[in-house]
Formats: structure tokens, C-alpha cells, sequence
């Protein structure tokens, strides 16, 4: 009965990580950097659906949508204001540009936060269920929504799976990700390939965003932690490697929860971390990272 | 060359002096307060919160009906606000500029217990009066019991949390033992200053209601899954949950209501006090009772409705619990500058202490200095009695005690109510 209450409680939670941290070790396998705006985006998604639904009125799936919308303009947005002038900027050093990339993110999430709880105050949100009511799983109460969370993780993810293995686009985003030069050299521009990845970013980061308003509520001070584990799943799982990330997700996921449920919600993210220490000892590549 | 140089700087020297006095003479002069300088009160709140949203607002709005008056021994009101954004370190901050720099002559601070306690020091050392509209913890009398020379300037504008666990369980008696044979509950409360001596306060005055202890839970105000705490409370097969809670509220909710927990919440849900909370739950509030002081539309004394639909009138919606609170602490402190016919701290905290004054939650007093809760709201009948508020369909309701209830307890279909 327990178990089972953890074995489901668990796999949504980690399916939702799962999402969340795709979507940011794609862009640091394309592009090399490390958008710590991530949270914040993800908190604006869900705000942004939780407005539509209670502000304007609109029905749950256009607020979803809304939510969705709002998360990939603010991911172009991101890479055009704050991460391409850096790249391109001829007055910070090659080598400098990554660390200026991390603190340029950084403040980009901190300025979204606090716009959050000027406008929508710190406190939690909450997006309305798309499919409201609970089923009985072998005597365990399980939300229906929390199913679909389940669901529609693992349909996005196995879309992405098919757009960079089976689509040209797909092929030309993982061709960058491996040789940026070789890539250019067949004549593809740069800078459009980045383009895709921040969209295809921006839609990954607002499905996990408004889908965890649904599951949990965030509110402004999410960023943070949220960051942090999109982050932690990352570097467990090996920078820039996608598999690697999904496997990390279901790990910290389920540690995360098997604490909660049998020692105490307090704790609830201490073992993940420690585990993420330990790895950093034995194998700092992470779990399947390349370099 | 050298001497004349040193001469020059000295002449410099001198008359940068003597500038410097004709300024400090300029700026200190508002501060001495002519008769047309306004009496500044200070609000330092938490304006990015729900709770403390409304607290600048209920204050604004008394200092605007004194101001239409003709204001205190003829001298305007002015409110200054700061937003201390929940945290203790840019509270100290605010009260240190207020004092230094804005020169008020008192404050009003913050919701939040842990925030007050560390802004008492302060109110000590600075020897400005200060009186905060919803912090509950015991803590913040204690000091002033203790030491009272030294921490006369705090008053504690709200109900304590012993007072309130005493209020929850009254309630309790009435609508849960007497009415509907409940015999156990689960105490589930955030870990915070606040809550600690609620807790201690529930554990005695429950079992004495007649309803067993049989789970106490206090978490962490950072949880974001609830399922794994009402998972166990469920397991222990209690009547109804009572909860201590407001860092957290539209979280455990909303939980509460996807995952159809069947148990009855009940106690202080102190971001259901405010009436947006039913749009930031997306109506998950419903059936979510809480302990308040005043709500808009029950007339806990003929002051309550018309300020209400002043705070309406102005902001949009009614007004959270802090707005009460802020507006009443406004005239207690205003009626006392009045009394005392200056703003010396003194002669201001031996008025503030006379208080007798028909507020928008009841009638305040604060107990002595020999009493167990120095400074603290004196409550009970004829003074401040609390009501239990219910959100019903987008509304809340009054439905404790008798006499302001306009609403009976009722709980959503997924709950089950059962006599465990």
C-alpha cells in the first residue's frame, strides 16, 4: 500500500523533472550555456496559466496554453536580450563569456522573480486541474490530474526523442551539439539552430512549468529551488547528455520521495544532494556525461 | 607654503563647519515638529504577501478619516510605508531608516512573528513605540513582561497564540464535539515562531474539549508536497485535521482538494483570512475554516462593515485580517500622541497602555505590566472574541460563535465526517 502510494507519487514527480531538466541540458549541449533563468521561467509559465484562469476567466486548456505561450516568448526573449549580445560582444574576452552567460541568467531569473511578486504577490499559485477528480489504484487515492502529468511527461519527452532522431532539424540541432563548426561549415546559420533550441526549450520549460502548478502550485520563491534541481539533475546525470538527465530525474524523483514518505517531508531533498556529492567524487562526468 | 596651505584648510575646515550647523539646524528642525510638520507613523509590512498586503492600506485609510478631522493636536498624519519583502534583516532595516532618517514617531510592523521579535531589540534600544497587527508568537509579550523597562515600547496588536489556541478549541467544542460527536484530530503546523506556542496551547486545550490527540505534525514552510503528510495523518484515522498555518496555505489547499483528502480541516489558515484567496486557490478554499478577527460582512463592532467598504472603496477588495488590525492601531496610537499632547516616546507608551477603544475587531485593551501577557490584546467577552470564518461558495462565512454566525459548518462532498 505504501510502497505503491511511493512507486506512483514518485514516477509523477520524476516525470515532471524529467521534463524540466530536458529541456536544460538540450540548450547546454547545443549552445553551451547554463540558463540559470530556468525557474524562473518555469514559475512564469505557471503564473502566467494561473492569471489566464482566474484573471481573464478563460477555460483550463487556453490557460494551460496561455501558460505554455508565455514560457516560449520569454525563452526567445531570454536568448535574444541576454545571452546573444553576450556572445556576440567583441569587448568580454572568449573565455570570460560563459561565467558572464551564468551571471546574466542569473539576474534575468532574479528580475522575472521579483516582477512575479510585485505583480502576483510571493505567495503560491495554483493552476486549475485539466481533468479534475481521483481514481482508486489498488486502494490508493490517486489524483486523475496527477496521471495526466504522468502521461503527457513522457508523450513530450518521446516527441523530442523523435524530433532530433527522426526529423532534418532534429539531425542539424544534435550535429551543432557535437561540432558547431562542422555545422556551419555545411552551410546552416548558427544562430537559427539556437533559435530552435530556445523555442524548443521554452515550450519544454512552460509544459513542466504550468503542469507543476497543476501537480504542486508554485509561487515566486520556487525559482530558486527550482533552478537548483533542474541544475543538480543536470550535473548527476552528465552535462548536456539528455538520457543521462532522465535517468538522474527518475533518481532524485524517487529519492526525494522514498524520504519524504519514510523518514520525514523535511528532509525531502537532503539525500538527492548528497548523492549528487558523492558522485561528483567517483565520477564528476556525472552518470553518462561525455566530458 | 605649508602653513599658509594648513591655514586655508583650517579657514576651509571652519566654514564647512559652520555650514554643516546651519544645515543640521535646516534638516533637524522638521524633526522638533512646529505645530504644521505632520506626526509620521511608520508601516513596515509585507506587501508582497497575501496576509500582509493590506496592512499600509488599513492604515492609510484611518490616517485619511483623522486628517479629514483636522488631525492630532493640529498636526496631519502621515503614513510611511516600507516593504520588507518577508525578512527580518530589511525589516531592521525599514525600522532604522524610519527612526533616523523619516524621523516617525511610531511604527507598525509586519505579520510575522519572527520579524517582530527581531524588531523589538530595536524598538527597545531606539525607544520608539511600535505595535504589530498580526505576529502571534507568545515571545514578543514575554520580553516585555520580563523586562519591562526595557521593551515597554512593543505592543502586541493581535491575539497571541495561546489566546487563539484557546479561541480554536472554544470553536471547536461548539461545532465539532457538541454538533457533529467528533473525537480526535490531527494538529498539523508549520514550523515557525508562531506556531510553537499554538501547538503547546492546541495539545492542552483539545483533549480538555473533549477530542483526542492522535497525530501532531509541524513541517516545514518550504514543503510543496503535502501528500506524504496527509498520507499519514490519514493513516491515524482522526475526525478532523486542525491546522496552524500561514507562511504556507494555498499549497496544502489546493492538495487537500485535488486529492480529495476526506478529512475535515479546521483551526487558523491565515491566508484564508484573505478574500483572494478563493481566486488563488481556483475555489480549492472551499469548506476551509480559519480563526479571524473581523471579516466584511459581519459586524463585529459598528466600525467593522464601514471600514471595509472603505477599503473597498479604495483598493478593490476587502481588505486581509493585517487591514483591521492596521487601521485600529492607527487610532490607538493617534488617541495616545493625543493624550499624551506630544510624541515623547514616554508619555506615548504610558497612554498606549490606557487604551479603551472600539476598533474594527472588538474592544482593545492591552493587559499590564504585572499581567502574564504584558502588552498583549486582552480578549474574551465584551473585548476582542474572535469569530470562525468558513469560505462557501466563493464567500466567507461567519459560523462561530451564535451570535455573528450567519452560516452553519458544512464540508465538501470528498470529505467524510465520521466519529473516529
Amino acid at each position: 500500500m505504501l510502497a505503491l502510494q511511493i512507486l506512483i507519487d514518485g514516477f509523477a514527480i520524476s516525470a515532471l523533472y524529467a521534463l524540466g531538466a530536458t529541456g536544460f541540458t538540450l540548450i547546454f549541449g547545443v549552445s553551451g550555456v547554463l540558463n540559470l533563468s530556468h525557474g524562473a521561467i518555469m514559475v512564469l509559465a505557471a503564473v502566467a496559466a494561473w492569471a489566464a484562469g482566474s484573471v481573464l476567466h478563460v477555460n483550463t486548456y487556453a490557460g494551460a496554453l496561455i501558460g505554455v505561450a508565455t514560457a516560449l516568448i520569454a525563452a526567445i526573449v531570454t536568448y535574444f536580450v541576454v545571452v546573444q549580445p553576450i556572445q556576440r560582444s567583441t569587448r568580454i574576452p572568449n573565455e570570460e563569456k560563459e561565467i558572464f552567460v551564468l551571471t546574466g541568467t542569473l539576474l534575468w531569473g532574479i528580475m522575472i522573480q521579483e516582477l512575479i511578486a510585485y505583480f502576483f504577490t510571493n505567495n503560491a499559485k495554483t493552476v486549475l486541474p485539466i481533468i479534475e477528480g481521483v481514481v482508486n489504484i489498488l486502494g490508493v487515492r490517486t489524483p486523475r490530474n496527477e496521471i495526466f502529468t504522468a502521461v503527457v511527461c513522457c508523450l513530450v519527452i518521446a516527441l523530442l526523442w523523435l524530433l532530433v532522431n527522426r526529423t532534418r532539424t532534429g539531425k542539424v540541432v544534435l550535429a551543432a551539439s557535437m561540432n558547431p563548426r562542422g555545422v556551419t561549415l555545411l552551410g546552416f546559420e548558427l544562430t537559427n539552430i539556437y533559435i530552435v533550441v530556445w523555442a524548443i526549450y521554452g515550450i519544454l520549460a512552460g509544459i513542466a512549468g504550468v503542469l507543476l502548478g497543476m501537480f504542486l502550485g508554485v509561487s515566486s520563491y520556487s525559482v530558486g529551488p527550482l533552478t537548483a534541481s533542474a541544475f543538480s539533475i543536470v550535473v548527476l546525470g552528465g552535462l548536456g547528455s539528455v538520457s543521462g538527465s532522465l535517468i538522474a530525474a527518475f533518481v532524485v524523483g524517487y529519492l526525494e520521495t522514498l524520504t519524504a514518505y519514510l523518514v520525514s517531508p523535511a528532509y525531502r531533498t537532503i539525500p538527492a544532494l548528497l548523492l549528487l556529492v558523492i558522485v561528483m567524487y567517483i565520477r564528476p562526468q556525472g552518470l553518462l556525461g561525455r566530458r | 607654503m605649508v602653513q599658509q596651505g594648513l591655514h586655508s584648510l583650517r579657514l576651509g575646515s571652519g566654514r564647512l563647519g559652520l555650514l554643516a550647523t546651519a544645515a543640521a539646524i535646516c534638516l533637524a528642525a522638521p524633526a522638533h515638529g512646529q505645530s504644521g510638520e505632520p506626526i509620521k507613523i511608520g508601516v513596515i509590512a509585507e506587501v508582497q504577501s497575501i496576509a500582509g498586503a493590506a496592512t499600509p492600506g488599513g492604515a492609510e485609510i484611518a490616517a485619511d478619516e483623522i486628517n479629514a478631522k483636522g488631525g492630532i493636536l493640529g498636526r496631519k498624519i502621515e503614513i510611511v510605508s516600507y516593504d520588507n519583502k518577508s525578512s527580518s534583516a530589511d525589516s531592521v532595516r525599514a525600522f532604522q531608516r524610519a527612526v533616523s532618517e523619516d524621523k516617525v514617531s511610531a511604527v507598525i510592523a509586519s505579520y510575522i512573528s519572527e520579524v517582530v521579535l527581531a524588531l523589538e531589540p530595536w524598538a527597545a534600544r531606539l525607544k520608539m513605540p511600535m505595535i504589530t497587527p498580526g505576529a502571534a508568537s507568545n515571545e514578543i509579550t514575554k520580553a516585555i513582561h520580563n523586562d519591562y523597562e526595557k521593551n515597554k515600547y512593543t505592543f502586541h496588536g493581535y491575539l497571541t497564540s495561546a489566546a487563539q489556541a484557546q479561541l480554536v478549541c472554544d470553536a471547536a467544542k461548539d461545532l465539532l464535539v457538541d454538533s457533529l460527536k467528533f473525537k480526535s484530530v490531527a494538529i498539523m503546523s508549520e514550523d515557525a515562531a508562531w506556531t510553537k506556542p499554538l501547538d503547546v496551547g492546541y495539545e492542552a486545550c483539545f483533549p480538555k474539549a473533549g477530542m483526542n490527540v492522535v497525530e501532531h505534525i509541524r513541517f516545514s514552510p518550504d514543503t510543496t508536497d503535502f501528500t506524504p503528510i496527509f498520507n499519514n495523518i490519514e493513516s491515524k484515522k482522526p475526525s478532523a485535521i486542525v491546522t496552524g498555518i500561514s507562511h504556507v496555505g494555498v499549497q496544502p489547499t489546493v492538495q487537500w482538494k485535488n486529492q480529495q483528502v476526506p478529512i475535515p480541516m479546521f483551526g487558523i489558515s491565515a491566508q484564508a483570512l484573505s478574500p483572494t484567496f478563493w481566486n488563488d486557490t481556483n475555489g480549492a478554499a472551499d469548506g476551509i475554516p480559519s480563526l479571524a478577527v473581523a471579516t466584511p460582512d459581519v459586524a463585529v463592532t459598528p466600525k467593522t462593515k464601514p471600514f471595509a467598504q472603505a477599503f473597498k472603496a479604495k483598493f478593490g477588495r476587502p481588505p486581509a485580517y493585517t487591514g483591521y488590525t492596521a487601521y485600529d492601531d492607527v487610532y490607538i496610537i493617534t488617541e495616545a500622541i493625543q493624550r499624551a499632547g506630544s510624541t515623547d516616546p514616554d508619555k506615548m507608551v504610558a497612554e498606549m497602555e490606557k487604551t479603551d477603544f472600539e476598533g474594527t475587531i472588538g474592544r482593545i485593551q492591552f493587559y499590564g505590566k504585572d499581567d502574564q501577557f504584558t502588552h498583549g490584546l486582552k480578549y474574551g467577552k465584551g473585548l476582542i472574541t474572535g469569530l470562525m470564518l468558513q469560505w462557501q461558495d466563493g464567500k466567507q462565512t461567519s459560523v462561530w460563535p451564535k451570535e455573528v454566525a450567519k452560516g452553519q459548518l458544512k464540508f465538501p462532498n470528498f470529505v467524510k465526517v465520521t466519529t473516529n
